[in-house]
């Protein structure tokens, strides 16, 4: 049961990595808006259109 | 076309007549208005036609005029406070009004981030707030709303800073304090799992001291991060010397967490640490589900103020010059034209004019105003340009104060909790007390099991179980609501909701549109279309709410030097005739006294070659109308209808909907003393309407619902505000009431008996501290995931509500 004295300090370490990457992702904005980055993957995205380039463009 | 196509943009009806399409991605669709056409072809055009296929809702209806009020607000001295700065780049906060599902906030990013200069454009459409940072040199903030507003969507500045900023501090906050409470408790869990385990089968006392550490090194930090809302709120509620929920909670977690570590320390006795993080955590989340509830309630009061135009005209040292209103001071002259909302409460100086209350009254019929009379901030200037001299700005208003009103009514706690907070109080003392009685009654026995006997019993009976029986139940329901666009003010209104036997609704706005319309043409000479093409022709002009009545009606005289005449009608020429419409005493001043054939109307039609047509100005029925009484009467209800309308209409609206008992002609008071007479045989009144004049009413039912549509003041004094003005949401909230009340009571009597039965086992000694906190966390867990059935279900006969899934399929 020696191995408890190495794996619970490990286990604490990635809890600690956890809380980490949470709040990273709180402070960055995730859990703000929960809907609608869920559309994003549906939606067709599109390269900023070169107003330039659209003109060249025979649609 | 055929008559009943939709308008491909903002699903509308098309007027029959009327042939406008629209060309989107290579196809024609028919659309309702040019204003629809160009915001259909734009957003084709930009190559965001995808908004077409992944909108949930219908597109808002732009606005036709091609007024640039927009252009104010590139000026430095109206943009500088409302921007902030995030690096090089702009900031500016905005709530964008009609965003109806998450395709209109894509389409509005995607517009946005095609902007030269725009850096980022995030929007939240479940808020309705979009932060866009953009670099000022390049494109200015008029820019940014006028392509918002070209989209059909109308953008509000709300400034640099922004109450959204701090809740959503407020709620990053929570969700940190929750992360670390879960986190930590299910390692603490597992670790217990371990110690509970070798308890029983036995344990290396080494490895038992070790993992006793451990679980303290895991627990002091959920106490001293995720505790600490309960050790402020002890606090503040010790100072206020009011035994609190939260008093209980932390000495029931100091004591546990204080023996805990004592007994690690000194390799003795129990520890607790599960017990303290599961409570933490379980505490927090009550807390977090209901912070979310209260967060949306307050933006309605935000809407409210939005009312207020961002710039008024001022006239200082004989200049005039468009400035903030923030910067506006009392004693100011200003300039405000016709069909603008006046920025602040002032005396009309210069002219006569009508001002448009129906935002703050319900009242549809604009106000006369005649010079030296007050007007108030957030109403609209129907009648003619006016100087006005302020009298009260900002914070000040009429409009301010309805907002605070609206704000307090939010803050209230529901009656239920306060009551199981007081049971709690009572308890709690109760609790100590027998918690030191037990001890001493221990110490004389066993000293050595009176400390053990002692925290099983302050476990095992902590009333967090039944502090949370009613707002966790509250809260689910109130969340699910507001999914559904009911918004619950006052916090009692659930419990009063579940009760109602009566209903009494208002006639104008609430049964009906509450939008004029022509319902019926006595034509005098002539046919009644060409008396409807006169009439209609004369309007356009007409910002009176009346004349809107004719809006929709497509004209093929044109009228020549039109006059309003405020409160009295409009004169005009067509085709070399002199003609007046409006009260009856107007026209009959050049067509000479009504002629008795011309029966009473809402308007009439005239010159002085005699009367031309009486119009009926009315009102159409809501078309859910008929199916909401039903579903009421169904759920065992009766309706009422109390209304200040005519006779004729009340009847025929009665009629329509199967309503026996129906009221006309009456007064606010009138109205009032039906609602108490009805209260007085016993019954629980619901009292629905949308007006000034249903307020009263309002506030005298048992429960009352304002319809979102209608007036602040009216929402103000509701308990519940549907957002939607949607009736039907109505038989769905009784629905919900019900069950929420039905779980309360489940939840009450659950912690009461578990109580009961706890706390002699406990003072005898026979429950170990572990077992005391395993049976106070599933009695709480228990509790609040019953209180959860509340958001998951949806009640029966509601429709559901349109989600991502059935809109693509």
């Amino acid at each position: 049961m020696t191995i408890l004295f190495m794996l619970i300090p490990l286990g604490l370490v990635l809890v600690g990595f956890a809380i980490w990457a949470f709040f990273w992702a709180v402070g960055d904005g995730q859990f703000d808006d929960l809907e609608s980055p869920g559309w994003s993957v549906v939606m067709d995205d599109r390269a900023p259109v070169d107003p330039t380039a659209q003109d060249l463009d025979p649609s | 076309m055929t008559a009943a196509i939709k308008c491909y943009h903002c699903q509308e009806l098309i007027p029959p007549d009327l042939s406008l399409t629209a060309e989107v991605a290579g196809r024609t669709y028919g659309v309702c208005c040019l204003g629809c056409k160009a915001a259909a072809e734009m957003i084709s055009d930009a190559g965001l036609a995808d908004f077409y296929r992944f909108r949930t809702a219908a597109a808002p209806r732009p606005d036709e005029t091609n007024d640039d009020i927009w252009s104010t607000y590139d000026r430095p001295e109206v943009a500088d406070p409302l921007l902030g700065q995030e690096g090089a780049s702009s900031v500016v906060n905005l709530l964008i009004e009609d965003t109806r599902c998450s395709a209109c906030s894509w389409l509005i990013g995607e517009r946005l981030r095609r902007l030269s200069g725009v850096a980022r454009a995030s929007m939240n459409p479940a808020t309705g707030r979009a932060q866009i940072a953009f670099d000022r040199s390049q494109v200015g903030l008029a820019t940014v709303l006028r392509s918002i507003a070209s989209l059909g969507y109308r953008p509000h500045v709300l400034g640099a800073t922004d109450t959204l900023a701090i809740a959503t501090k407020e709620r990053r906050r929570a969700l940190k304090r929750l992360a670390v409470a879960g986190f930590g408790m299910m390692q603490v869990m597992m670790i217990a799992t371990g110690l509970y385990v070798g308890a029983r089968q036995g344990i290396d006392p080494i490895i038992r001291e070790y993992l006793r550490i451990i679980c303290l090194v895991m627990t002091a930090p959920v106490l001293v991060y995720s505790g600490r809302p309960f050790f402020e709120g002890a606090l503040t509620s010790l100072r206020t010397h009011h035994l609190g929920m939260d008093v209980p909670v932390v000495i029931g977690l100091l004591l546990a967490f204080a023996a805990s570590s004592w007994n690690t320390l000194t390799h003795q006795g129990e520890v607790y640490f599960d017990s303290v993080t599961m409570f933490i955590f379980l505490l927090l989340l009550g807390r977090y589900i209901e912070m979310g509830a209260r967060h949306r309630a307050g933006s309605t009061s935000e809407a409210l103020m939005r009312l207020v135009p961002a710039t008024a005209l001022r006239i200082r040292d004989q200049r005039r010059e468009r400035v903030p209103v923030a910067s506006l001071e009392t004693g100011d002259l200003i300039i405000v034209p016709i069909g603008e909302c006046f920025p602040a409460d002032g005396r009309i100086t210069d002219a006569a004019t009508e001002a448009d209350e129906a935002l703050l009254t319900g009242e549809s019929e604009a106000v006369a105003k005649p010079v030296g009379s007050t007007v108030v901030a957030g109403s609209m200037n129907v009648g003619a340009p006016v100087t006005i001299e302020l009298s009260a700005v900002g914070q000040s208003t009429v409009l301010a104060g309805i907002v605070r009103l609206l704000e307090r009514a939010q803050t209230e706690r529901p009656r239920m909790a306060r009551l199981a907070d007081r049971a709690a109080t009572w308890f709690v003392t109760r609790v100590l007390l027998g918690a030191m009685v037990v001890a001493l009654i221990w110490l004389w026995i066993d000293p050595a099991r009176a400390f053990e006997a002692t925290l099983s019993v302050l476990v095992v009976t902590c009333p967090c179980a039944l502090s949370l029986a009613t707002p966790t139940a509250v809260t689910a329901a109130t969340t699910a609501l507001a999914r559904q666009g009911l918004l619950v003010t006052r916090a009692d209104a659930l419990e009063s909701l579940a009760g109602v036997t009566q209903v009494v609704f208002d006639k104008t706005g609430t049964l009906t549109l509450g939008k004029p319309q022509v319902t019926s043409i006595q034509a005098v000479s002539g046919s009644k279309e060409s008396a409807l093409d006169l009439a209609a022709s004369l309007e356009q002009g007409s910002e009176h709410p009346l004349a809107h009545a004719f809006a929709g009606i497509r004209v093929t005289s044109r009228a020549e030097e039109v006059a309003v005449h405020p409160g009295e009608g409009v004169e005009g020429w067509i085709i070399g005739q002199r003609l007046r419409i409006g009260r009856e005493a107007f026209v009959a001043a050049i067509a000479g006294p009504r002629p008795s054939t011309v029966g009473e109307a809402s308007v009439y039609l005239g010159g002085p070659s005699g009367w031309v047509a009486a119009f009926q100005i009315g009102d159409a029925l809501r078309p859910e109308a008929a199916r909401t009484v039903r579903e009421l009467q169904r759920l065992g209800l009766s309706a009422h209808i109390a209304s200040g309308d005519q006779d004729a209409a009340v009847m025929s609206v009665a009629a329509k909907l199967g309503i026996t008992d129906a009221h006309a002609r009456l007064l606010p008071a009138q109205k009032l003393a039906f609602v108490q007479a009805l209260a007085a045989q016993g019954q629980q009144v619901l009292a629905v309407g949308d007006g000034i004049n249903d307020a009263p009413t309002l506030g005298a039912a048992a429960v009352s619902v304002a319809l979102g549509s209608g007036s602040a003041l009216a929402q103000a004094s509701a308990d519940i505000v549907a957002l939607r003005g949607d009736l039907t949401t109505l038989p769905m909230a009784i629905e919900m009431a019900r069950r929420t009340t039905r779980v309360v009571r489940q939840n009450l009597l659950w912690a009461t008996i578990y109580n009961i039965l706890a706390l002699p086992i406990a003072a005898l000694g026979l429950v170990p501290p572990w077992l005391a906190a395993v049976g106070m966390s599933l009695s709480s867990l228990l509790v609040v995931l019953n209180a959860l059935r509340l958001t998951s279900l949806r009640p029966a006969g509601s429709r559901p509500a349109a989600t991502g899934v059935a809109c693509l399929a």
